[in-house]
């Protein structure tokens, strides 16, 4: 039997019982031909046109060659080695108790106050009683309901929305952008569809945390973000405690799309595990996002904090095509132990009397390795464009690698260009300064660190700030001396 | 209440304090002058724990403890204060948000209950009526882009909050003109009291006008070659350090 008979088997003997009930034994073998592709698809019971979609991705895929350029580091990836359908484990193969978990994640679970019945959540472990998050969950999908907000999976939205997924999916990160686009765009296994229509301000703030169906979305995300003119959302991804997850690479492809006077703030916490002390079994966090400001005067804001992951290769990017619209750019990045990172962002000027900030604050500890890397182009057409970058590095110990690689293409000659960039280090005398003061050399490393990190979190939404505060002084614990 | 027996400290390979002794009672204010070079600051660094400077003989006691034996903040946390001759800058890092977590951080080693935001805005507009300060450099990050003036004050309005019981001021009068001088001097002497003792470390006899210390020591070469009251400081100021030495010598 040949291993696409095989497939075809499993996809064959499991659909007949329908979307539901297969989850629980639903899980591919390794390998990736197109067979695979479309056997994701049908068991997502996909319309034609995604099934079409992905397969022509794939096509394409198998023409490009992994990027080189980044300046990361990490054994060739066996794309054949991975399996790219895993439904979420059955309940009787998940862990049964917080005793079976590793007693390291529990103690970060305490450290960032997380309640025993969430912890279990994330952990992983089968939790049969409806926990609170759940009924917030569906008093806030009421609420939006009346606000005629869609906020649901990919894969309900192509059940339920296939036009407006149809119309929009792509149309920011095609699938001939780069080698994990193109992957994303063949086998993406789940991910979140947001659409808010017109003059609508989204009455709350979305968050993947509240969304029940969105643990277990896989290493293959796809988000699609939708802001109809005149709209606001706010949308919070990730969370601030580290989340088992088995899979080692990830990339995600998330897409947002803001028409005429419309915004979207898209904050992310993103703490994957970043491997043992040696750097292994680390997460890979190859990602592409992108924000399409379309429409006149509209405005995405990026905002991260990201400590986790081995490596981490994104770039949340802004192509400013109407006139007067706004990008912003504003990250945290910490790298520790053995951690790489390689973020940064583009804006692109398109429109006219466009403007974009760009705000990165990247902290390296151990023996971290980051890069900012971002491209500024001001396009011959853009005519009074303005951006501000701001690209600060912090150094902690001498064993660490800062790198700054700013790009700035110019076509236009009324572009304001301003960029400032200053690398420091906490130094000794700070540290005895606060030391002397009372705070533990703890205390001391977070207070500057958070310091150094104000004008981004100031940008994230309140609760967030907070956690990401936490966190921050969490992972650099112990990260001096 | 401070015990210095034969202190002998180094700087790499270079011995700077050779075999002081020095002791500090409940209240006192003692002022150590001294030429460029004498130990002064190096005496100073060592009382507060500053890492480089390896102790290869004598005693601290310091209520009772052994001083030399406790982290920097734990020497904090026991009633100890450094105004820096050089306050260190903090980018970033917001004045009354470093001042919560310092006091709090004490509080809390001595087993006190830590102040909410609320009482602690409180004690803090009182302390900065008594050592007449405006509230504008609370909002600022700490030390960042302060002059001179600012950060020496700013340094006496830490300890009018910390409320140790011993603080020692290195060459607190340096870079100072004389109206920012007695600014910050009039705050130091708002904080005498009773229970709290003092070291005044200082080159110039200026600082000692303001601030009337209670005895007066002479650092030379790493020890303590005269003490004695205000008088010294005057005498001192007069015939110069040469003196001092010229003497030390002839005994």
């Amino acid at each position: 039997m040949t291993s696409t008979q095989a497939v075809d088997d499993i996809v064959r003997s499991e659909y007949e019982h329908g979307f539901a009930t297969e989850i629980a034994s639903d899980t591919l073998p390794p390998g990736l031909d197109e067979d695979v592709v479309r056997a994701i698809s049908a068991r997502k019971g996909e319309p034609e046109f995604m099934t079409e979609a992905r397969l022509k991705a794939y096509r394409h895929w198998l023409t490009m060659t992994e990027p080189q350029w980044p300046a990361v580091h990490y054994p060739k990836i066996d794309f054949q080695a991975i399996s790219y359908f895993s439904a979420p484990k059955r309940p009787e193969d998940a862990p049964k108790s917080l005793d079976e978990i590793d007693p390291l994640l529990i103690e970060t679970y305490n450290k960032l106050g997380i309640p025993i019945e969430e912890q279990k959540a994330l952990a992983g472990i089968a939790v049969d009683a409806v926990f609170d998050s759940v009924s917030v969950a569906t008093t806030f999908r009421a609420t939006l309901a009346e606000a005629g907000v869609i906020f649901c999976s990919i894969s309900e939205a192509l059940h339920d929305y296939p036009e407006l997924v149809k119309q929009h999916i792509g149309s920011v990160v095609p699938h001939t952008d780069n080698y994990y686009a193109a992957l994303n765009a063949a086998v993406f296994s789940d991910g979140t569809f947001v659409y808010i229509p017109k003059g609508v301000r989204c009455p709350m703030e979305l968050s993947t945390y509240f969304r029940i169906n969105a643990r277990n979305t896989g290493q293959f995300e796809r988000t699609l973000i939708v802001a109809e003119a005149g709209s606001y959302v706010s949308y919070l991804e990730g969370c601030t405690a580290p989340q088992r997850d088995e899979n080692q690479l990830h990339a995600a492809v998330v897409e947002l799309i803001a028409m005429e006077d419309a915004e979207i703030k898209y904050s992310t916490v993103q703490n994957w595990y970043p491997g043992d002390a040696q750097g292994k079994g680390g997460i890979y966090n190859f990602v592409t996002k992108r924000g399409d400001c379309r429409g006149a005067r509209s405005k995405i804001s990026w905002t991260q904090v990201e400590t986790g992951s081995a490596i981490t290769w994104k770039y949340p990017s802004c192509l400013l095509r109407g006139d007067d619209s706004v990008g912003e750019f504003y990250s945290v990045a910490v790298t520790k132990g053995r951690q790489q990172a390689d973020t940064g962002t583009k804006m692109i000027h398109i429109g006219k009397n466009t403007s974009s900030t760009i705000v990165s604050k990247g902290i390296s500890a151990g023996e971290g390795r980051q890069t900012y890397r971002g491209l500024v182009r001001i396009g011959q057409r853009a005519a009074g464009a303005r951006n501000h970058t701001q690209c600060d590095s912090l150094l902690i110990g001498d064993r660490c690698t800062a790198n700054t690689f700013p790009y700035i293409e110019v076509k236009h000659p009324s572009a304001k260009m301003e960029h400032e960039a200053t690398t420091s280090k906490i130094s000794d005398d700070q540290l005895f300064y606060c030391r002397s003061r009372g705070l533990t050399e703890e205390d001391a490393v977070s207070m500057i660190v958070n310091g150094f990190c104000k004008e981004v979190f100031n940008e994230l939404p309140m609760e967030f700030a907070v956690e990401a505060q936490k966190l921050l002084s969490i992972s650099l614990e112990g990260a001096v001396g | 209440m401070l015990s210095v027996k034969g202190l002998r400290a180094n700087v790499g390979d270079k011995e700077i304090l050779r075999g002081l002794d020095f002791e500090v009672g409940p209240g006192e204010v003692h002022a150590i002058m001294g030429p460029n070079g004498s130990g002064k600051s190096t005496f100073a660094h060592v009382l507060s724990g500053r890492e480089g400077y390896e102790v290869t003989a004598g005693s601290v006691t310091f209520e009772g403890k052994d001083l030399l034996a406790l982290e920097p903040e734990e020497r904090a946390q026991l009633g100890l204060f450094l105004a820096f001759q050089y306050p260190v800058e903090l980018p970033g890092v917001n004045n009354t948000y470093f001042l919560k977590a310092a006091l709090n951080s004490i509080r809390k080693a001595r087993g006190e209950e830590e102040l909410d935001a609320v009482s602690f805005l409180r004690l803090i507009k009182e302390r900065l009526k008594i050592l007449h300060l405006d509230d504008s450099l609370l909002k600022r990050a700490v030390n960042a882009g302060f002059s001179g003036g600012e950060k020496k004050r700013n340094e006496i309005f830490q300890m009018a909050l910390l409320e140790p019981k011993l603080a020692i001021l290195d060459e607190t009068d340096s870079g100072l003109d004389i109206d920012a001088l007695r600014v910050v001097a009039d705050g130091v002497n708002a904080l005498r009291s009773a229970e709290r003792s003092m070291i005044v470390v200082t080159h110039y006899q200026r600082l000692l006008d303001y601030i009337q210390p209670d005895h007066v020591h002479v650092l030379s070469k790493g020890r303590i070659i005269r003490s004695g009251g205000k008088e010294l400081a005057l005498e001192l100021e007069e015939k110069g350090y040469g003196w001092i030495d010229a003497e030390g010598q002839a005994a």
